[in-house]
């Protein structure tokens, strides 16, 4: 068995092996970061990065000034603007979006924080911007004030969302007490049926184990099926992990992996490049290292997926039908699900692809990216989206918006009836003007069809962007090959 | 934090399950800087509905939540936590918890009190037929007692210790502060990091 070859610290746990023998990537990660352990008390984890936002970060601060504490590393604490940001033009006219945003500007000058304010040309969503700009490297522990803070671990690095108490404790100690999670292995094995993307992967396993799958568990994607994904695509994945309860998700870093942050403005080059990469390559999980839970899907069976109610795992494949709550044999899940259809304004077993749409969003931090808005964009060439449906691309960060327009694909947006909006996380919470009215039905890229989460009584349905696009077209659900012809309207 | 050991008061049965922070605090109340007055956000958009179980006068000054599983599950939010405290609830009762939404409570010293199924079944509705009757939840020992119900509860030590000493996080932590030290001194050199 290859130990780590030292970095980020020194191995200080007895580190605790599977009845295999070996280590899995996520035993390897936390033990390199444990500060100390023993007691009645938690592993300490040492963080090694630390992104804030505007929305979970100011009480946080608030903390710090009223206990006489500072920021430990600021150095290690990046900050953007990201939930409140309109996308449309530069002015917040909500005094209380504004506010908070001038508020996250302030800490960061007074704690010698670096921020990506808006408008800066590495603004965007947090969970898009923390990649992209090489800040989000392998074997490292990375947190968040945020949920989607999974989506990190993408690149086999440990990453959890965390609350605003945390958030303070991270600043102040660079450090969080944590208890250590199980390791669940979620196994995706096959070549996947054209149209099929990593979203449906997700949407399929949150829909095999449920809601709560994962609790206590951080899950390693497996499988020839996920290490042929790209690195937008296993971001994806790990990011919707949460929406099963897990701690977090981690994909093994690979040539992939290596070949995305090679180059990125904060990625190590020369020989630190080689000292980096001699550790990651030590960091996949052993032969012989064992799971304390494991889940198997075959890639060649999974279909693009649809969710139909107010949860992430209430979804069906788009060829199926909305269930019939009678059909639950479990009474909770029957309730549940009778009141999602009440909340959807869905009739039971009527097909998903007669349920028409008002609304297509193709954005957030599950998929804004520029592979997301190039296999959009390659669905609408040529096409146009249904007159009364109203259709906008948020890309996640200004560098994917420039690139993507360096491409040409906002042309093709524009062209097929899109809006092309500024980047943030707009629609997928509706803490900006982008929300649904009560009643409208969306189908959106993002990742939590909650009552409620696009806007007060606005309807929900999780698809992928390949979905969306095709779905904007029909004005109702549809893939890219129930289309007709592309310029044959 | 407050220090906490026991609870006890009348409570308020919300028999649904996976209860998301969304619902808990919509999101239009996360623009304020403020850690107060998230009461009045609490479950705001189910608050419209009459039959919704806060607005049933039988349930008024509950001080227990009682749910069933997944409760807290979704965005990483503390707001849900304040929203509830705000609001008067001092514990929330559930078969299971959203992780991030666990460990929020436990920072600010609401209950998390996870039960068997059977429990929290009981506990239910023992609570709906009898508005008046006593939840009591013992931190000391672990339990809850509700009517003829009487069970424990899991709570690490560590977690149960912080809540009945209502001891400071960050100031346990820094007890540590040379190990931390030590530890960074260890760090490699080609790890990101990022100046103001």
């Amino acid at each position: 068995m290859t130990e780590p070859a030292g970095p980020p610290g020194t191995d200080r746990t007895s580190a605790r092996r599977g009845a295999g023998g070996g280590r899995t990537l996520f035993d390897k990660v936390w033990d390199a970061h444990v500060v100390r352990s023993g007691g009645d008390e938690p592993d300490l984890l040492y963080i090694d990065l630390h992104l804030v936002h505007e929305v979970t970060s100011p009480q946080a601060f608030d903390g710090l000034r009223l206990g006489g504490r500072g920021v430990r590393r600021p150095d290690l604490t990046v900050a953007t603007a990201d939930h409140n940001v309109p996308t449309t033009g530069d002015v917040v006219t909500d005094p209380v979006s504004r506010r908070q945003l001038e508020v996250l500007d302030a800490n960061c000058a007074e704690f010698g924080i670096r921020c990506f304010p808006m408008g800066d040309a590495n603004q965007g969503i947090v969970h898009v911007i923390g990649p992209e700009l090489g800040l989000t490297q392998p074997g490292m522990t990375v947190v968040c004030g945020d949920s989607h803070t999974s989506t990190h671990g993408a690149f086999g690095a440990l990453a959890v969302g965390i609350g605003t108490s945390e958030v303070e404790h991270v600043l102040a100690t660079q450090t969080l007490p944590q208890v250590r999670p199980s390791s669940m292995a979620v196994t995706i094995e096959g070549t996947p049926p054209e149209g099929v993307t990593a979203k449906d992967y997700a949407l399929s396993v949150i829909g095999r184990i449920g809601t709560g799958g994962g609790f206590g568990h951080v899950v390693e994607y497996r499988g020839d099926a996920v290490r042929a994904l790209s690195m937008e695509g296993r971001m994806t994945l790990c990011n919707m992990t949460i929406e099963a309860g897990a701690r977090a998700g981690m994909v093994a870093p690979d040539d992939t992996t290596f070949a995305y942050v090679e180059g990125r403005a904060y990625a190590p080059s020369g020989a630190a490049w080689d000292e980096a990469l001699d550790w990651w390559r030590t960091l996949p999980t052993d032969d012989g290292a064992s799971f304390f839970k494991e889940v198997h899907l075959d890639a060649p069976a999974i279909a693009p997926h649809v969710t139909w109610g107010t949860n992430p795992a209430q979804v069906v494949p788009i060829d199926g039908v909305v269930p019939d709550p009678d059909e639950f044999a479990d009474a909770a899940a029957r309730d549940a699900a009778a009141r999602a259809l009440a909340y959807m304004g869905l009739v039971a077993r009527t097909p998903v692809r007669e349920i028409a749409v008002d609304t297509v969003f193709l954005g957030s931090c599950t998929n804004s990216r520029l592979e997301d808005l190039r296999l959009a964009a390659g669905v609408l060439e040529g096409r146009h989206v249904r007159d009364g449906v109203r259709a906008l691309v948020v890309p996640g960060s200004h560098r994917v918006k420039a690139q993507a327009e360096a491409e040409g694909l906002d042309k093709v947006f524009l062209a097929a009836g899109f809006e092309w909006r500024q980047p943030g996380c707009s629609m997928c919470l509706g803490m900006n003007p982008d929300q649904l009215a009560p009643g409208e039905r969306c189908a959106s890229t993002s990742n939590r069809n909650f009552e409620g989460r696009q806007g007060r009584g606005g309807r929900t349905h999780l698809v992928s962007p390949a979905v969306a696009a095709a779905t904007a077209v029909a004005g109702h659900f549809a893939t890219p090959a129930d289309l007709p012809e592309q310029g044959a309207r | 934090m407050r220090p906490v050991a026991v609870v006890s008061g009348r409570a308020a049965p919300l028999d649904r399950s996976d209860v998301d922070t969304d619902q808990i605090i919509p999101s239009e109340w996360l623009k304020r800087v403020e850690r107060t007055g998230f009461g009045k956000g609490l479950f705001a958009e189910w608050r419209d509905d009459r039959s919704f179980v806060l607005n049933d006068p039988a349930h008024a000054g509950a001080t227990v939540l009682v749910a069933a599983s997944n409760f807290g599950t979704g965005s990483s939010r503390e707001h849900a936590v304040w929203a509830l405290l705000d609001y008067g609830f001092e514990a929330v009762v559930a078969t299971s918890f959203g992780d991030i939404f666990r460990n929020n409570c436990t920072k600010q010293g609401l209950i998390p009190v996870q039960v068997s199924p059977d429990v929290d079944r009981a506990v239910l509705d023992a609570v709906a037929s009898d508005p008046t009757l006593l939840v009591t939840i013992d931190v000391e020992r672990s339990t809850i007692e509700c009517g003829d119900v009487l069970a424990t509860f899991s709570l690490d030590e560590f977690t149960r210790q912080r809540l009945l000493n209502g001891w400071d996080d960050i100031g346990l932590t820094l007890r540590h502060a040379d190990d931390i030290t030590a530890f960074e001194g260890e760090r490699a050199a080609w790890l990101p990091s990022v100046s103001s």
